[in-house]
């Protein structure tokens, strides 16, 4: 090396090492400027959520408290369109948003890589959520990746004018004690139902038997080393049989899967008497059943609580604001600003505190004939005990096994050929 | 090449005969490279554009690779081999030339046949021209919303004006060609009419002194049209099947959209090689294999493309070689 490619060099590092130092110290500016709350600096943050979470009051409101952040709301129309986009970018390693909502349904998948998003864990937010809500959340090194927005607590949902039509009692606290808390009494007040009436029991087998999967612990994987034992876990086999039994030979299903024109177009036509709601469905069928009156709501779920759906908010490691980012999160995800989501679009909250809030109990529906929906949720919410184990392998599998239950509906195979196909469509995951 | 060119006309003196035979050099030179330098923009792109993302997906398609997760470790032509073993692989295949003829052999044989009747004189002419192309303008997803609704199983408008006539009722959704001809439908409805207006733009080319003369001999409109209309398009329907062919064997968005799912039914009824890639690369996370699909199809693309090639060429015997 000569002399003068050596001062080169040294100029070349002590510019380098300036300018470390000096972004180091401006990061360590902004980090100081947010857990103050008071800093000055400008920061933009950027949220993409899907679907409705209600937020746009409260990005306004957090903006008025915070006047240095400006928060850009990008909002996908589907939750679908939103995975795929969170993966794509995942995956390219630049361009999600400093806040990503995610579902509970592809959260699994996203557990394997967990440590692309950032630990949300404190001390504020210990104990904010249900158990299972958290719990599903934290990697098995314990980091919290998620902090829980909404959740759906599921009840039965179901059309009194064809109650009162068969003969069976219309009042909810009634219809809630002949449906019971057991599948068996609920497949037998549909058989009951069935023989006074023309219409359906439930919507479809498939939206059923989501019901009863979600109160399994074990069902495709193996806690411990994910191996998929979907196809020989008797207890999946079990649930298959009894939903087919109840919805094709007892003949209590409509068909109908779930978002399809036709079952959209079955709630103007008395397509069905019941299906199984979580709050955010209530939302789905007064938009669907325009006009329909009878629509009430029970409170009661077959096999004890349950739950479909409800989302998180997660800031990944990409991420230039983290501290503002989980700021934001952890503002957004408290129970009093859930209540208000509830309120808004109907997202029930997944908050420990905000369940026994009297603003939430005072919620009524009155598409439902003014059923007490905030109680009777909330009161579902707390029945939920059993935390389904799902691995990166639940979302594809899960599908195979719609899939199988849709064949088996619309008879283009028997239920022993549809079964077989599943157990062919599960080892092709490989 | 600047430098080389800089060079001698700086400073140094040159013999006026060197320097004329370096001109002529030089211009012996932008004749025969100019022309490639024109063009290279496109090649340029394309490289970028094209064919990087080919041999890249070719790259992947031997490595396991998950969409998140990266690169994993190479695999030779397991991914190939895994692929072709899946039925669901066979039966996108058979889904997708299925509804590929189902919708390219009517929208050719339909736009030729719009085009002629667009080509005579007709009042109120654009009107009518324009109006073919409406479909094109129309979001595909939109399209298949719509669709969707007249194809309903139990509640869809078809059915029930199918029923008044006594027909079906058709389960779109469930039986495999009853699902391949709604498809086909909103493939047909979106592209009759683009066809049918390259067919016309052509046809007004045709001199007029031969439909003349076919009529002074005698000839009928059918006879003239056989005889010398679709002879003379022979060059555009050439274009047309070719890239109907290749969009055909694309096609996701329609399919796609045909039931709440989009993986192309319970059974896959109507699953398409595009489809079953999408769903392998981004449901199931496997670029690898998903990759290796991608260059299937490329490979069934461009043999189909060279069979329709084949089999137009002889359409007909006069339009002449070239």
């Amino acid at each position: 090396m000569t002399r003068a490619k050596r001062m080169h060099a040294l100029a070349a590092v002590t510019a380098v090492s300036v300018v470390v130092t000096l972004s180091a110290c401006a990061s360590d500016d902004s980090a100081s400027g947010s857990t103050s709350g008071s800093g000055n600096e400008k920061v933009e943050l950027t949220l993409a959520t899907f679907n409705q979470f209600g937020y746009d009051d409260l990005i306004t409101e957090y903006q008025k408290l915070h006047p240095n952040i400006t928060i850009k709301h990008k909002k996908a129309a589907t939750s679908n369109e939103a995975r795929d986009n969170l993966n794509t970018r995942l995956a390219a390693g630049s361009g999600l948003s400093d806040i990503e909502a995610i579902e509970v349904d592809w959260l699994p998948e996203l557990m394997q890589y967990s440590s692309k998003f950032n630990d949300l864990g404190s001390a504020e937010v210990k104990d904010r959520w249900l158990d299972w809500k958290a719990a599903a959340a934290t990697d098995q090194k314990g980091r919290l990746i998620g902090y829980g927005t909404d959740s759906g607590p599921e009840a039965i949902c179901y059309r009194s004018d064809l109650f009162k039509k068969a003969g069976l009692p219309t009042d909810r606290e009634k219809v809630a004690a002949l449906l019971g808390d057991s599948w068996d009494s609920y497949f037998a007040a549909g058989k009951k139902f069935k023989a006074a009436s023309k219409v359906p029991w439930f919507d479809s087998i498939g939206a059923t038997y989501q019901g009863m999967v979600n109160q399994v612990e074990t069902t495709y994987e193996n806690k411990g080393d994910n191996a998929v034992i979907a196809t020989t876990n008797p207890e999946v086999r079990r649930l298959y049989d009894t939903v087919v039994k109840a919805g094709i030979d007892d003949g209590l299903s409509a068909h109908l899967q779930q978002w399809s024109d036709d079952w959209v177009a079955s709630f103007q036509k008395d397509g069905f008497a019941t299906m199984l709601c979580p709050g955010w469905m209530l939302g789905v069928i007064e938009g669907n059943a325009k006009g329909v009156k009878g629509w009430d709501v029970a409170n009661t779920f077959p096999g004890g609580g349950g739950n479909w759906g409800g989302s998180y908010l997660t800031v990944p490691t990409q991420s230039k604001h983290p501290k503002e980012a989980e700021a934001l999160a952890a503002w957004l995800t408290a129970p009093e600003q859930q209540i208000k989501a509830f309120k808004a679009v109907g997202a029930f909250p997944s908050q420990q505190a905000a369940l026994t809030s009297p603003e939430l109990a005072s919620v009524k529906n009155p598409f439902f004939a003014d059923a007490p929906t905030g109680t009777i949720f909330a009161e579902r919410a707390k029945a939920v005990t059993v935390t389904p184990y799902k691995g990166p392998k639940y979302f594809p599998v899960n599908d195979a096994m719609q899939q199988a239950l849709t064949r088996v509906e619309d008879k283009s195979m028997t239920p022993e050929k549809s079964w077989e196909r599943f157990v062919a469509d599960v080892k092709a995951l490989g | 090449m600047t430098a080389t060119t800089a060079r001698p006309t700086e400073g140094r003196t040159v013999p006026a005969g060197e320097r004329s035979a370096f001109r002529k050099a030089l211009s012996r030179w932008d004749a025969r490279v100019s022309p490639y330098l024109y063009v290279s923009p496109f090649f340029v792109l394309f490289a970028i554009v094209g064919l990087f993302p080919l041999l890249y997906t070719a790259y992947v398609s031997v490595h396991e690779w998950n969409l998140i997760g990266g690169k994993g470790e190479f695999v030779g032509l397991e991914n190939f081999t895994t692929v072709l073993q899946q039925e669901y692989f066979w039966r996108a295949l058979r889904n997708t030339l299925s509804i590929f003829l189902l919708s390219s052999v009517p929208q050719v044989v339909f736009a030729l046949l719009i085009a002629a009747a667009l080509d005579t004189g007709l009042r109120a002419r654009t009107f009518w021209r324009m109006g073919v192309l409406l479909p094109y303008v129309i979001a595909p997803v939109a399209v298949a919303l719509i669709f969707n609704d007249l194809f309903g199983d139990r509640y869809g408008l078809l059915n029930e004006v199918l029923g008044w006539v006594g027909l079906g009722p058709f389960r779109w959704h469930v039986d495999v060609l009853p699902s391949h001809l709604a498809i086909a439908t909103m493939v047909n409805f979106r592209w009759t009419g683009y066809n049918a207006l390259i067919f016309l733009a052509a046809m007004q080319a045709i001199p007029r002194d031969y439909y003349e003369a076919a009529l002074i001999d005698g000839a009928g409109r059918v006879r003239t049209f056989l005889s010398i209309t679709v002879p003379l398009l022979r060059n555009t329907i050439l274009f047309v099947v070719i890239t109907s062919t290749i969009g055909g064997l694309q096609i996701f968005d329609e399919p796609r959209m045909f039931d709440q799912y989009g993986l192309g039914g319970a059974d896959r009824q109507w699953q398409t090689l595009t489809i079953y890639l999408w769903n392998v690369g981004w449901g199931q996370h496997n670029f690898g294999r998903a990759a290796a699909v991608a260059w299937l199809l490329f490979l069934v693309i461009v043999l189909i493309g060279l069979l329709n090639f084949a089999l137009t060429r002889r359409i007909s015997s006069t339009g002449g070689k070239r």
